[in-house]
């Protein structure tokens, strides 16, 4: 064996060592420890996603608030990747803003984006306010509830920007019908 | 507050924490790779691995490191995913199919985290924590190494020897990348970052999938891997759940290739060298964070692909953060980005991650593209070029050049026979120019080592898992042998005192220069390809 092919071999036997160790390290005894603090009381919740007010799902029915279209295809997340200059994907969006505005009884124009495009993850908790504000007649109709008692629900739940300036506000449409629940 | 000037705040902070961190832990890294003591965990290591600490080795061996423990790291890699389903938390997601398995392995070795799978029902959490986090940590080590070692081409004189690569992947993984990865994944469950075993939670009757998140998390984006563990990686919920998240792993991203100009300047004496390149990077990524920021808020349809609780700006800073940096995460969708906005989602890539670029990678691409910024000004007075008391001939000049032309070259190849293929028409997601984008889009992440996609393309024929396989191996190890050859080369000689005549890499003129030549080299490279995808679509 010539002195050239001894030193790959050589190398990559050390690499192979070296890997191990650092895939027990790396890769056992480092997520352990970090799933072992997340079993600390009041990061156990957050772990397990134990509320589920972080992602939304649709519920059928007039009863709720409806979250943003969605592109997933559940248990797995995604969005719809269309461009903008799809012509099919345009007709996509046009029938469901017909849809919606059909659901909540009122004009078309009326509809924010929101409600009609597809998220990223497919998953969006949140819609806008003014998505939130165009479904309130129908969900306070439907639960028996006043207009006024859904529209407390909807600020109570609304989440705002983190100190002020981080992300954006939007209402999470979980957690609202959660207390649509409760409510009615 | 309006979106925008909360933009501008949520900037601010992300500027004034890199700033806070730059000075410590920029020389902290410097301390890490210079210190000749070893810490007991380390000297375990290194017992139990049987490498020799305290030996030196020259280029070409530090190089057969590199490439020997990535090749057992694909090996390894490819073999854990083949027999996925008899290990524990694997939920019945089977075997991965052998093409997806080889695409995957090559991709979290080579710290590009493309994704030809979906998470939630392809891969369990056994292979995520012990495969793929283990390349997360290991690939960033390796870029961290590489780049040191070519500083030390510059620091040391008159030798052959380059430092022990098993020491630098080592201490990179033990001493840096590990304890901030703990400490942020602990933050991370605390704002609210899933870290369950469980396969999916029900959620108001239909079951989402969930995954133990954010230890894989931290260490995807401080290692610039960008791999998600859930397929719409950091756009879920369950990775990155609020505006906090958010900008935490935006700053992690930015974290280490920010802070290594500072090593660099630190290691060579002069910590002017290390600003003028971070000053180089931090124009060219604000300029495209305008680009995007501009184009997203001005599309057609903003939010599709975006997620409401990050809308435009944040979704626009990630997105330059992630391709500025060879990471590859995403928060939103790129593929339904505006013509302009992902255009330059795309152009940041192919400045061939530099702006600040990955984990080392950064660091030695754009010290690079300063070898050959200052072999043009050379030509140009017609006298031999220095760089850091270097003399920059034949040798180093070559090894600049391979270095720099082995991106564009598995890049437009690839891109090249994909369109051609007739398989290709039906794997595209949209039609007309944007379709040409996604496949421009997929070759210049593979050879780019970034890892994010216009991920409407289906890349599951033998074909796309081939050929961007190949791709990122090319893109990786082509310029990480180059750049050893020219750190080699540059160890070897013995400084030469700098004259009336040597040009000055300190000031606006070499920083005009060196951004110049990164746009240029770029420009004459990719603006016919660029002109057929996103320029043309950016126009309709």
């Amino acid at each position: 064996m010539t002195h050239a092919v001894k030193n790959v071999i050589n190398q990559a036997l050390a690499g192979l060592r070296v890997l191990l160790v650092l895939t027990v390290i790396t890769g056992v005894l480092y997520p352990v420890a970090v799933w072992g603090v997340s079993r600390l009381p009041g990061l156990r919740a957050n772990a397990e996603a134990a509320d589920t007010t972080r992602v939304a799902v649709a519920r059928d029915g007039e009863r709720w608030f409806q979250p943003r279209p969605s592109a997933a295809t559940l248990p797995a997340s995604g969005g719809s990747n269309k461009g903008e200059h799809n012509a099919d994907y345009d007709a996509v969006i046009a029938e469901r803003r017909t849809a919606v505005a059909q659901r909540e009884g009122v004009s078309e124009d009326r509809v924010p984006e929101d409600a009609v495009t597809a998220s990223a993850s497919g998953l969006d908790p949140h819609i806008s306010t003014a998505y939130a504000e165009l479904q309130v007649p129908r969900v306070a109709r439907a639960n028996g509830l006043t207009v006024e008692r859904v529209r407390e629900l909807v600020a109570a739940n609304t989440d705002g920007r983190g100190l002020g300036f981080l992300g954006e506000p939007g209402v999470n449409v979980t957690a609202l019908n959660r207390a649509l629940d409760a409510a009615g | 507050m309006s979106s925008t000037v909360a933009g501008l705040l949520q900037v601010g902070l992300l500027v004034a924490a890199l700033a806070a961190a730059y000075r410590p832990f920029g020389d902290y890294l410097a301390r890490v790779y210079t210190r000749t003591t070893h810490s007991r965990v380390e000297r375990v290591i290194y017992r139990l691995a049987r490498v020799n600490p305290d030996s030196e080795q020259r280029w070409g061996t530090y190089a057969l490191g590199v490439l020997g423990f990535s090749f057992v790291g694909i090996a390894l890699l490819y073999v854990l995913q083949r027999v996925q389903s008899v290990l524990p938390f694997a939920y019945d997601r089977g075997n991965v199919p052998p093409g997806m398995a080889f695409n995957t392995a090559v991709s979290f070795v080579t710290n590009t985290n493309w994704q030809s799978y979906v998470p939630e029902t392809v891969m369990g959490h056994t292979v995520q924590l012990i495969g793929l986090t283990v390349q997360n940590f290991v690939s960033a080590a390796v870029g961290m190494a590489v780049a040191i070692a070519v500083v030390r081409g510059f620091t040391r004189q008159a030798t052959d020897r380059l430092g022990n690569f098993w020491v630098d992947l080592v201490r990179g993984t033990i001493r840096v990348l590990l304890p901030v990865a703990f400490v942020f994944a602990v933050v991370l469950v605390a704002l609210g970052v899933a870290m369950s075993f469980r396969s999916g939670v029900d959620v108001d009757g239909q079951t989402v999938a969930i995954a133990p998140v954010a230890s894989q998390e931290v260490i995807k984006e401080l290692g610039t891997n960008g791999g998600g563990v859930l397929n719409a990686n950091s756009a879920h919920p369950f990775e990155n759940p609020n505006g906090w998240t958010n900008l935490i792993e935006i700053f992690l991203i930015l974290l280490i290739p920010v802070s290594m100009t500072r090593t660099f300047g630190t290691l060579v004496g002069d910590r002017r060298q290390g600003y003028v390149l971070l000053s180089v990077m931090g124009a060219l990524w604000t300029a495209m964070l305008a680009v995007i920021w501009v184009a997203e808020a001005n599309g057609l349809r903003p939010l599709e692909g975006k997620e409401l609780r990050f809308g435009i700006p944040s979704s626009a800073l990630f997105a330059n953060a992630t391709t500025g940096t060879s990471t590859g995460a995403v928060n939103a969708m790129h593929d339904s980005f505006t013509g302009l906005g992902g255009g330059a989602a795309l152009l940041n890539m192919l400045f061939g991650e530099m702006t600040p670029g990955g984990v080392g990678t950064g660091l030695y691409s754009i010290l690079v593209m300063a070898v050959i910024a200052m072999f043009l000004a050379g030509l140009m007075v017609g006298r031999t070029p220095e760089y850091l008391g270097k003399k920059l001939g034949r040798r180093e000049v070559t090894a600049a050049a391979v270095s720099i032309l082995a991106m564009p070259t598995v890049l437009l190849l690839g891109a090249g026979i994909a369109a051609v293929l007739p398989g290709t028409q039906g794997a595209l997601n949209n039609p007309g120019a944007h379709g040409l984008s996604e496949i421009l889009y997929a070759y210049a992440s593979a050879s780019n080592n970034n890892g994010s996609a216009f991920a409407g393309i289906t890349v599951t024929s033998d074909w796309f898992q081939a050929s961007l396989g190949v791709c990122m191996a090319l893109g990786r190890f082509v310029p990480i042998v180059a750049v050893l050859c020219l750190a080699g080369a540059l160890a070897a000689q013995k400084k030469v005192p700098a004259t009336a005549g040597t040009l000055p890499t300190t000031g606006p003129l070499f920083a005009s220069l060196l951004a110049g030549s990164v746009v240029l080299v770029a420009a004459l490279t990719f603006v016919p390809a660029l002109a057929l995808g996103p320029i043309a679509e950016a126009l309709l």
